[in-house]
């Protein structure tokens, strides 16, 4: 804007130069046009270097404060996953519970690789119900498990067999127990896991199946690391756990490493996210009622704006009449 | 036409109380069938993706296992 500023103050300086030179050269014959020549050189100078100082302006600045800053390296950051279709992720999808994918063998695969080192603890086995297995099952499945009891007359805490409000039990007593058993290394809860880091289900997934033969050319794998591009860092202490036939599903599904991890991630999905069934289906109610509501509205206000918008003001400004036709006429008497 | 609007009047609006009323079962009455219509869509779209879809499976076998330990 400065720059512009002073251009157009410096074309008008230069204007009125050339119309001084103009007549002084129309006046004298004896100036040549080189006269004029010099006159336009200086007269271009100033714009010129108003324009060179703009742009070097814009560039420097453009060097300095407009670069991409990253905080982190791309291995730091991680790879980006690869975004999958999810069904049960669309808006009008519940989470499957069998038919096709997921719930149910998601859980198994859970219970019987994940569950060694990953805790679930806010999901209690009554959450099961209705939603993976029946209750017969889920009852079976919560008294395989000790739970203490309320202190008794003596003041002791007992063990008694879970209950369907249990919640599933972690692997190790606490974290410090955790971090003993995995080189330092905390598993961390899976409960919200989805929710809790970027990507959610392509990221789990894309972990889950990344893990490369062998770690690339020139990359760095600390002692007791792994690698996987996808984990911010590329070093993780998790070693690839998911391997062809791992797990053996009852309802035969061929038991392959993405099965596997497609179907642990939509139950971890599940976990972070089980109400969004209900969510998206009130979600579809809301859109349904709100527009019936916005239409009436919008027909509301043109019926209360019709004979406002329609109406016709007319103006008839009173007949002008002579002031002077009123008075009475003198008697015109010679 | 104006039978009608006069059927109305005379039923409904009337009386405030029997408005009131009228206003109360209604909305009780449309609630009851939207929830009712939109589950019903819900569940077609998603049918055999839910656990009361496919739970016979399982309640069956149960029932299999009981009839095996008697």
């Amino acid at each position: 804007m400065l720059a512009r500023s002073v251009l157009r103050s410096a074309r008008s300086v230069g204007a009125t130069a050339r119309n001084v030179a103009s007549k002084t050269a129309s006046r004298s014959a004896s100036t040549t046009s080189s006269a004029a020549e010099g006159a336009s050189w200086k007269t271009n100078a100033l714009p010129i270097g108003a324009t060179a100082f703009a742009a070097g302006t814009v560039a420097w600045y453009a060097y300095v404060a407009g670069r991409d800053v990253d905080a982190m390296t791309p291995a730091e950051e991680g790879l980006h996953p690869t975004q999958y279709p999810w069904e049960h992720a669309k808006w009008n999808k519940t989470f499957d519970s069998q038919a096709h994918g997921s719930l149910r063998r998601g859980f198994q695969v859970y219970r019987e690789v994940c569950a060694s080192c990953h805790s679930l603890s806010r999901i209690p086995y009554r959450s099961l119900v209705g939603k993976i297995m029946t209750v017969d099952e889920a009852k079976a499945l919560a008294e395989e498990n000790e739970y203490d009891t309320e202190p008794n007359d003596e003041g002791e805490i007992e063990k008694r067999p879970g209950k369907l409000s249990d919640y599933l039990p972690g692997p190790y007593k606490n974290d410090e127990a955790a971090r003993a058993a995995n080189n330092g290394a905390l598993p961390p809860d899976l409960s919200l896991m989805v929710k809790a880091r970027h990507g959610g289900c392509d990221y789990i997934f894309s972990l889950l199946t990344g893990y490369p033969e062998e770690p690339p050319a020139g990359a760095v794998v600390p002692e007791g690391l792994n690698f996987n591009p996808y984990f911010p860092g590329t070093g993780i202490a998790m070693a690839r756990v998911l391997y062809d036939d791992l797990v053996e599903y009852e309802d035969e599904t061929p038991a392959t490493t993405s099965q596997m991890a497609k179907d642990v991630t939509e139950f971890l999905n599940w976990a972070a996210e089980p109400e969004a069934d209900d969510r998206k289906k009130m979600g579809w109610k809301v859109l349904a009622v709100t527009s019936v509501l916005t239409a009436l509205s919008i027909w509301v206000k043109r019926y209360k704006w019709a004979s406002v918008k329609s109406r016709k003001l007319v103006y008839n400004p009173p007949i002008k009449s002579p002031i002077l036709s009123k008075l009475p006429k003198p008697t015109n008497k010679s | 036409m104006s039978s009608f609007t006069s059927f109305l009047y005379n039923s409904i609006f009337r009386r405030n109380t029997t408005m009131l009323a009228t206003v109360f079962a209604g909305a009780f009455a449309m609630q009851l069938a939207f929830d009712t219509g939109s589950d019903r869509v819900w569940d077609s779209i998603n049918r055999g993706r839910q656990w009361k879809d496919i739970k016979y499976k399982y309640i069956q076998k149960a029932e299999d296992d009981g009839d095996d330990d008697e």
